[in-house]
Formats: structure tokens, C-alpha cells, sequence
């Protein structure tokens, strides 16, 4: 089949010299971005009460005697956990949500669209309850909240992907679906606020505020492990994502088993949210803007726009957490809200200013 | 190449496509005319499996497409719908899109070189590192058309290519079309609704009136009365300059 390479190589033009250096342009996008990241890290592991040098943290984490005895201890337990739960959360929603945007064909997706956070947040809201209530004294495990707002967000998930199964359900019908049952589980969970007391209403709300410091060892192997394999997948599937951008049909004609793509693409992304959410609580916006700011850089390939949007959504979680912290020193604001009021103006200003070439 | 036999076609219990047949050989190129609505969207998205037909069967090559995986249907047969959505994506990048049915993990420098000789065939090497979201209705068709011809098909299969372009684009696509199929023995299968144009570039037509070929074959089939029979006007036909032209007379 090489009906259409019969010319020279020389004869082909001067293309591919620009075209590399075009490639090498976004790879070098990636590539500071990773340096960023490292650097916010490192950063963000000296933000707190304890007093710890950059110097003194890098010792500790090569493994080299510390001058202070309990910063080996602050360091691995307390905020490595936090700034590591901050990168893989922040891949997390940012990775789901780029991809949502994609199969969803609707710039507006993100891994809220399909109702996981409400369906969590109702899920964590019932486990609460009939934790301080003794509903279910055989249920009351630790990580009860947890597993319950996960399991709502894998039935919310699979109720829509039932419906686009059956019904052969196109995008927008799926996104109303999401906002249909979204809808519903707020209520849901309303009225379980409506009967809580005084005690219990705190928890259930402060649950909602998405929180880095509720990361321990355990749970970050865990959302990692399912961030991991989530990351992989979607990056073999650049391809076909890319092949769905130009529309159903043209996927088709390329053998894209375009539904297949679509179906799967939405459960891989309901997991590793549903993972994230369950564990850390709601983390808004980042999972919106992160793929749209990471746009703005590197334009529409997915070859180049899922690891960046990965990256980007580090970033800005660490960042976030950051400021959460530095604030109003020595409390620690809920990451949730800083995300959604770091998220939002830098997102206004991306899309006023337009692309970058 | 391609032979169609008993294709049916069925809408929500209504019937589309009933009973068609037509046969194409190598490096020809073959014009689907007919009303609106009258199923060559259809038709052409049923050969291609967009669509699946109730019964019937495609043989491509001896092969028939109805039984073969996706993937290898994309392999022989090259689609270029109406419609191709814009995103940002450069144009050297939307036309190596056209290399998805054969790459496993990621394109390869023959990938590249496949797509860098398109680009330079069909002369479009300062469109290519523009991004596609930026361009005109031409040029994007051309990007659309160059994508199906890095799939490396035996079959073309072209939605209504001129219908949103002016005239010097309508020629460039249609030359583009004949010129691959005459040099690589790709056979072609257009919708188109300009029946002069289809002339100037088709070997074979299909007529289809009420969901069933009417008429099938050469130029023989354009006839006065076979025109008024399937689209439902009164219609001469003359030369101008050497070119056969349909013309209305009512």
C-alpha cells in the first residue's frame, strides 16, 4: 500500500522541520510545566507552623539526618501526604475533565458533569447519619464515608451510562441526564440536612469542602493507583479523542467504535473522580479550567493537551493549597474554596485574552 | 472493486433504501444523483457502515464490509462527510488523523511521510501548520478530503463535497478526486446535487428515485427523461465548448 509515496523525500518540501519544531514547542510546554510543578512542591512542602527550610526538607526526604527530630515526622506524615493528594487529585479532576469535555463534545464537561459530586456528597451525607445514628451498627467501619460516597458516585455513573447504552442517549441528552440527577441528589441530600442535628450538620458540611488534609498514606495509594491507570488509558487513547473532535461521523469512517470510546471513556473518568471526591471531599472548578487553560497553551491535540492538562491541574490544586494555608496562617482554609476563587479570574482572563499561539 | 447487491435500508420501520444495486471498477469515479431526502446521505453512509443496513451486502475487493471489523473497514474505505468539525488542531495534524486505522500505539515517521506527501500533492503546504479552527469552508474540505487520502483506501466515499464551495474549489476538489482515482486505481463515490458537475467528472451514475436505483451506467443514463423522471423537471441537454450541460427549460 505505498501508492502514494512514489516522490523523493527532497521533493517533499521544507514541511517537517517546521512542523518538529512546532511539536518540540509544546513538549517544551510540558516540560517547564513538570519543572513548575517540582518546584511548587518542594515549596509547598516549607509552608506551615513548623519552620522548615527548603534545605532542611530536602535532607529529610533524601534520607540524610535531620537537624530537628520531629521534621522527619512532619515531613512524611503531614506534608508530603497533603502536597502529593494535592498532584494526584488535581491530575485526577483535570485528566477527567479534559477528556469529558471531549467525548461529551460540550466545553462545559467536567467530572461533575455526570452528578459525582452531588451523588458523593448525598453518599457521605447518609454514612454520617447512620454513623451518629447506629442505623446500620455492622456498617460502621472506618472509611465509612468514604466507601459510601464512592459507591453513590459508581450508582449516579452507572444509572447514566445504563441510559446511554440502552438508549443510545447522544451527548446532550447525557449531560441533562447529569444535571437531572444531580438535581435530585441535592435534593436528596437536603432533606437529610433537614433532619440532622446540631452536631451532625457541621460534619456533613464541612465534608463538601474539599480538604488536602484529610490525605493519609493509604488513601493516596489508593487514588493514585486509579489516577494511574486512568492516565494511561486516556493517553492511548489520544487518538481516537482527537478522531472524535472532528465528529462522530469522521470518527466512524477512521474505525473509531466511537459508543465504545464514549462509554468507556466516562466510566474510567466517573472512577478516578469518584475516587478523588470520596476521599478529599468536593474540589470545584479545577476540573473545568485546568483543561481549558492548558487549551490555551497547547491548542486541541490531545497527544499534547492530556499530559498538559494533567500538569496544569497539579499545579494549580498545589498552588491553591498553597494559599490555602498562607491565607490566614495558622488556619487552613478548605482547598475548595481557593480553587474556585483562583480558578475562576484566571479562567475569565484566559478566555478575554485568547489564545496563545 | 466495490459491488453492491440487495442493499436495504430501513428508518424507524420506514423504509429508505430498498434493493440496491450497482457495481464500480477500479479508478472510476461514480456520481449518486437524486432528489433531497431521497436517501444518497444514506446510501453512502450504509456502504461505509455509519449506518447498518437490514440486508444486503458490500463487496469490496471480494471482501464483504458488512462482515469485517471497523477498524478494517477504514482501512479500504475513506469517508469524507458534509461535515467535519473544526477543533485546534493544526492542518498537517487534522490530515495525519487519516492514519488512525493503521497506527497501533502512536504515529510513526511513515505516518509523517504518507501525510507530508498529500499535503505536497495536493499543493497544501502553507495550510498545513495553520490550525484548522481558523480556516474557510474550501479550505477546511480540502484538509477533510486530504484526510481520507492518508487512509490509503481502495474506496472514496464523498458527502456532497462542492456543496458549500465556490467554483474554483468545487474544480479543485473534483480534479483532486479524479486525479487519485485515475493514478492509484482508487474508485469514487460522490452525492452530488449539480448534475453538470457531476458530468464533467463522473464515469458512471446512479440514479435513485424513491429509495431504488432508477438507472444505473454511463454517460448513456443522462437523459432528458431520465432526469425529469427522478427529480421531477423538464430538462434539455446541449454542449457548450465541448462540455454536455443540463439545462431546466420550464
Amino acid at each position: 500500500m505505498e501508492y502514494y509515496c512514489k516522490k523523493d523525500e527532497d521533493e517533499v518540501g521544507t514541511l517537517p522541520e517546521k512542523y518538529r519544531s512546532y511539536i518540540d514547542r509544546k513538549t517544551s510546554f510540558i516540560l517547564l510545566s513538570v519543572l513548575l510543578t517540582g518546584g511548587i512542591f518542594l515549596y509547598s512542602l516549607s509552608v506551615g507552623n513548623a519552620d522548615l527550610t527548603i534545605f532542611e526538607i530536602t535532607r529529610t526526604i533524601l534520607g540524610m539526618p535531620a537537624e530537628l527530630t520531629h521534621s522527619k515526622s512532619i515531613i512524611w506524615n503531614l506534608r508530603i501526604p497533603r502536597a502529593v493528594a494535592a498532584i494526584i487529585a488535581g491530575v485526577a479532576l483535570s485528566i477527567s475533565g479534559v477528556v469529558l469535555q471531549s467525548i461529551l463534545r460540550n466545553p462545559l464537561g467536567s467530572p461533575y458533569t455526570l452528578g459525582i459530586s452531588h451523588a458523593a456528597a448525598f453518599g457521605a451525607t447518609l454514612s454520617i447519619l447512620a454513623g451518629t445514628r447506629n442505623w446500620l451498627p455492622m456498617l460502621d467501619l472506618p472509611y465509612m464515608t468514604t466507601l459510601s460516597a464512592f459507591a453513590f458516585s459508581l450508582i449516579s455513573t452507572l444509572t447514566i451510562l445504563a441510559i446511554a447504552k440502552y438508549k443510545n442517549a447522544t451527548p446532550e441528552v447525557l449531560i441533562l441526564v447529569g444535571v437531572a440527577l444531580s438535581s435530585l441528589l441535592t435534593a436528596a441530600t437536603m432533606l437529610l440536612q433537614f433532619f440532622a442535628d446540631d452536631s451532625e450538620l457541621p460534619e456533613i458540611v464541612f465534608w463538601t469542602f474539599g480538604n488536602l488534609g484529610r490525605a493519609y498514606w493509604e488513601s493516596i495509594y489508593i487514588m493514585g493507583f486509579i489516577t494511574l491507570l486512568a492516565s494511561a488509558y486516556f493517553f492511548y487513547n489520544r487518538w481516537n479523542y482527537n478522531a472524535i473532535d472532528a465528529g462522530d461521523e469522521v470518527a466512524r469512517g477512521l474505525g473509531v467504535n466511537v459508543d465504545r470510546v464514549r462509554l468507556t471513556g466516562m466510566l474510567v473518568a466517573s472512577l478516578a473522580t469518584a475516587a478523588a471526591v470520596s476521599f478529599l471531599g468536593i474540589i470545584g472548578f479545577v476540573g473545568l479550567v485546568c483543561p481549558h487553560i492548558a487549551r490555551r497553551f497547547v491548542g486541541d491535540d490531545q497527544r499534547f493537551l492530556i499530559p498538559s492538562a494533567c500538569i496544569v491541574g497539579a499545579v494549580l490544586l498545589l498552588a491553591s493549597d498553597v494559599a490555602a494555608r498562607l491565607i490566614i496562617a495558622p488556619y487552613v482554609l478548605p482547598v475548595g474554596i481557593i480553587t474556585a476563587f483562583m480558578g475562576a479570574p484566571l479562567f475569565l482572563y484566559l478566555l478575554i485574552r485568547g489564545y496563545s499561539h | 472493486m466495490l459491488k453492491i447487491r440487495e442493499l436495504q435500508f430501513d428508518y424507524k420501520k420506514r423504509e429508505v433504501l430498498k434493493e440496491i444495486e450497482f457495481d464500480l471498477n477500479p479508478g472510476e469515479v461514480l456520481t449518486i444523483l437524486g432528489p433531497n431526502g431521497v436517501g444518497k446521505t444514506t446510501l453512502l453512509r450504509c456502504i461505509n457502515t455509519i449506518l447498518t443496513p437490514k440486508s444486503g451486502s458490500i463487496i469490496v475487493e471480494g471482501e464483504n464490509v458488512l462482515e469485517l471489523p471497523r477498524i478494517e473497514i477504514a482501512k479500504r474505505l475513506g469517508y469524507v462527510p458534509q461535515n467535519t468539525e473544526p477543533s485546534r488542531l493544526t492542518a498537517f495534524d487534522a490530515i495525519l488523523l487519516g492514519r488512525k486505522p493503521h497506527i497501533e500505539w502512536g504515529m510513526k515517521e511513515k505516518d509523517m511521510k504518507i501525510t507530508r506527501q498529500v499535503i505536497s500533492d495536493m499543493g497544501m503546504e502553507e495550510l498545513a501548520l495553520r490550525y484548522i479552527d481558523e480556516m474557510s469552508g474550501g479550505e477546511l474540505q480540502k484538509v477533510s478530503l486530504a484526510r481520507a487520502l492518508v487512509q490509503q483506501p481502495r474506496i472514496l466515499l464523498l458527502d456532497e463535497p462542492t456543496s458549500s464551495l465556490d467554483l474554483k474549489n468545487q474544480l479543485g476538489i473534483l480534479n483532486t478526486v479524479v486525479e487519485v482515482a485515475r493514478k492509484e486505481h482508487v474508485s469514487a463515490v460522490i452525492t452530488m446535487h449539480d448534475i453538470n458537475l457531476a458530468i464533467r467528472y463522473s464515469d458512471r451514475y446512479v440514479l435513485i428515485k424513491d429509495g431504488e436505483v432508477f438507472a444505473h451506467g454511463k454517460e448513456e443514463v443522462i437523459t432528458p427523461e431520465n432526469i425529469e423522471a427522478v427529480y421531477g423537471v423538464k430538462v434539455t441537454i446541449g454542449e457548450v465548448s465541448g462540455y454536455k450541460m443540463v439545462v431546466p427549460v420550464e
